[in-house]
């Protein structure tokens, strides 16, 4: 206890960068959840490629450690770009292929989250086997640097320093502790505004609170859901320059826990709740943290779980309750 | 080739007919040498580790070693090849028994090379001592396994109790740190070694910390050690927690040594963790490639690459199976060859005591140095 009092700012901003990545992915499961009624359980590998395409933007332009603030600013720019897109096409094919024809025949919402589930092992286990595939096409010799241990780490060659900017309570926060945490929240205002102010927002809005009457006023159903997955892999990907610039290495499997905990924020904070998504990503994050600190770093997940279980008998919606499209959110 | 049918041919053929009058003599070379489908056993011998997964290249390190006594094996005696059968356990403990049974089931399996990890040895080994199949770890080293009293199990290097010490020897002489702040990853062979050097190092230990396989994010054991103002960290675990571990730990400015075990003596640990690598102090029972030439030589013409971590004591395990296979040992009397064995190996004596460890034991200290992990000598 005396520790955490004493490291508590330590404990807290990293807390925080790790739970702003929860959030931004827990963006994804909410969304989808308040659209569709549907845990899109394959959103924790829409984040994971999201690691993979920042991470290959990388090595294709050959980013090394060492470069000035311009060129940090143009990694940082690429890999958004990179994992932004590569999470937002996987997101919405998973959509078009694994949930929309269900969608079409009227399967019952259990088959859907079996497709969810089933979606989830194919794609993990496609980034697992890469080396494999790429050698059945034949591009082995050409990819060898992006595929080869396809089941190993990889890790972000160094393109940013890390260091700090100032002190807080004898933690040197770092530049990238800054951006991790003001990026994201910046990036959830935006979404918050576009969910809150857009024509495409409103249709969100509308097709969460009811389906039905939203069809019949006009807005286009599988369009507006198309949006929502696009724009929660959209998150995703931002969630994956985040982790990497956080963490460093991603791996086939990194998606698995992360969704979990992500999905858990969502849960935390009301799932189906934008803000929710938010103060559940921080929660947790600092929660497992706090909980690392007292008892032990290896009961991490242990408090994170307790949590949710507690939270959740005193608040069985959640933190913020469930409410895409029944708040202002 | 041609010439060597025209040879090989009748000598099959005799040793058809010597089968045929029921002689099953195996004491010199040359019956091994005739084969032909009767007297040659179409022997296998199993490799089981994580050829696959997050650790596989511990696995295909020792693998590639197997290979290469194979080879030399098969050379001498190729009208009676021995094949090597994979049992990929992808390190995982879980997978094991069922592997173990499958190897078991296989009567042409005559040993094992492995298992690799000390938690899957502990899973898979009591199987095998049932059955009564001998198996030679190249690479576990949780002491523990030694005393479960299992007769097939035997082991080609130094164990975490000749291993622990010695890395807490190094911490404190060659490191000199006062400070120690020991990490483990709660596995079979991290805790255990980990929980030797707390024990050797007494009060230089200022701090403690388990973390979880799989876990990426270690800020709050980052937080701990660099509150607790230690100038060395003992990891004991494998790569795949230790790249990200010591990364976050120099990205939060930490720089005291870093100082971990045979479990991360691996590439991997190096492309991942980059710069935050650099002076990384690796201890392994694991002989430097240098110290037997011909077998590194050999290893490179082949695999086009340094011998790596226990890829030589992969080597001597295959071997001292392999003659026994040649002595005409079969799956039941082969436990009896291996306790009796007494021959120099690539990396060592290879003889061993009553428990089934490898009587000369050695431990070696390495450092990653420019992108590359190098020996910095013996631990006396």
């Amino acid at each position: 206890m005396q520790f955490l009092i004493d490291n508590f700012w330590a404990l807290t901003i990293t807390g925080l960068t790790l739970g702003a990545v929860y959030a931004l992915v827990a963006l994804g499961y909410t969304l989808v959840y308040g659209v569709l009624r549907l845990i899109n359980f394959a959103h924790s590998e829409v984040f994971m490629y999201g690691t993979f395409a920042a991470l290959w933007v990388v090595m294709f332009l050959g980013g090394k450690a060492g470069g000035g603030t311009g060129q940090v600013i143009f990694w940082i720019a690429m890999m958004f770009v990179a994992a932004m897109t590569m999470s937002g096409l996987i997101a919405v094919l998973l959509e078009r292929f694994a949930y929309r024809p269900l969608r079409k025949r009227n399967a019952p919402p259990l088959i859907a989250l079996i497709s969810a589930v089933g979606a989830s092992f194919v794609l993990a286990e496609v980034m697992g086997l890469r080396e494999k595939i790429v050698a059945w096409v034949g591009l082995d010799d050409n990819l060898r640097a992006y595929v080869r241990n396809s089941r190993n780490a990889v890790g972000l060659p160094d393109i940013v320093a890390k260091e700090p900017v100032f002190t807080v309570g004898g933690y040197a926060v770092t530049n990238v502790d800054i951006f991790v945490i003001v990026g994201a929240i910046t990036i959830m205002v935006i979404l918050d505004q576009f969910v809150k102010r857009s024509r495409l927002g409103r249709g969100i809005r509308a097709v969460a609170q009811d389906p039905e009457a939203a069809a019949l006023m006009g807005v286009n159903r599988d369009r507006v859901i198309q949006v929502t997955f696009l724009v929660g892999g959209v998150m995703a990907g931002a969630a994956a320059v985040f982790y990497l610039l956080r963490i460093g290495i991603t791996r086939y499997d990194a998606g698995f826990l992360l969704g979990v905990k992500a999905f858990t924020a969502a849960v935390l904070g009301g799932i189906g709740n934008l803000r929710g998504a938010l103060l559940g990503g921080f929660v947790l994050g600092l929660a497992e943290n706090y909980g690392s600190a007292i008892v032990g770093t290896q009961w991490k997940d242990v408090v994170a779980f307790v949590l949710l279980i507690v939270i959740l008998l005193f608040r069985p919606t959640g933190l913020l309750g469930e409410s895409l499209g029944k708040a202002r959110a | 080739m041609r010439s060597t049918l025209k040879f090989a041919v009748p000598l099959a053929v005799a040793a058809l007919a010597l089968g045929a009058c029921g002689t099953t003599g195996g004491t010199s070379n040359a019956p091994a040498a005739s084969g032909g489908a009767a007297a040659c056993g179409d022997y296998k011998i199993g490799m089981f580790g994580a050829l696959t997964g997050p650790n596989a290249n511990l696995g295909i390190y020792i693998q590639n070693g197997v290979n290469l006594a194979l080879d030399d094996y098969n050379k001498k005696h190729p009208d009676c090849k021995v094949t090597l059968e994979n049992y990929d356990s992808q390190g995982d403990p879980t997978q094991a028994p069922a592997l173990a049974k499958k190897a078991i089931d296989d009567k042409k399996v005559v040993g094992i090379v492995g298992p690799a990890f000390s938690g899957e040895s502990k899973a898979a080994n009591p199987a095998f001592a049932e059955a009564g199949l001998v198996h030679i770890t190249p690479s576990a080293t949780n002491p523990k396994l030694a005393d479960n009293g299992w007769k097939t199990f035997f082991r080609v290097l130094g164990n975490d109790a000749t291993q622990g010490p010695a890395a807490a020897k190094y911490i404190k002489d060659t490191v000199k740190a006062t400070k120690v702040f020991v990490i483990d990853d709660a596995s079979e062979y991290g805790k255990g070694l980990a929980d030797i050097v707390r024990q050797d190092l007494g009060s230089t230990v200022v701090g403690n910390d388990t973390i979880q396989q799989k876990q990426t994010d270690f800020g709050a054991s980052v937080t701990k050690v660099t509150a607790s103002g230690a100038d060395a960290l003992f990891f004991g675990g494998y790569s795949p927690e230790a790249a990200p571990l010591i990364k976050q730990l120099r990205d939060a400015g930490w720089k005291g040594t870093f100082v971990v075990a045979d479990g991360v003596k691996d590439q991997s640990f190096i492309d991942n963790a980059q710069a935050a690598a650099e002076g990384t102090i690796i201890t392994c029972p694991c002989v430097p490639a240098d110290v037997a030439p011909a077998f590194q030589a050999a290893y490179k013409a082949k695999f086009n690459e340094d011998p790596n971590t226990y890829s030589g004591e992969g080597y001597d395990s295959a071997t001292i199976l392999l003659d026994g296979i040649a002595a005409g040992k079969d799956r039941a009397t082969m436990v009896d060859f291996v306790k009796s064995y007494d021959k120099p190996g690539v990396t060592k004596q290879l003889k061993f005591d009553a428990k089934g460890e490898v009587t000369d034991v050695k431990v070696f200290a390495y450092k990653v140095e420019g992108g590359k992990i190098v020996s910095v000598g013996e631990i006396k």
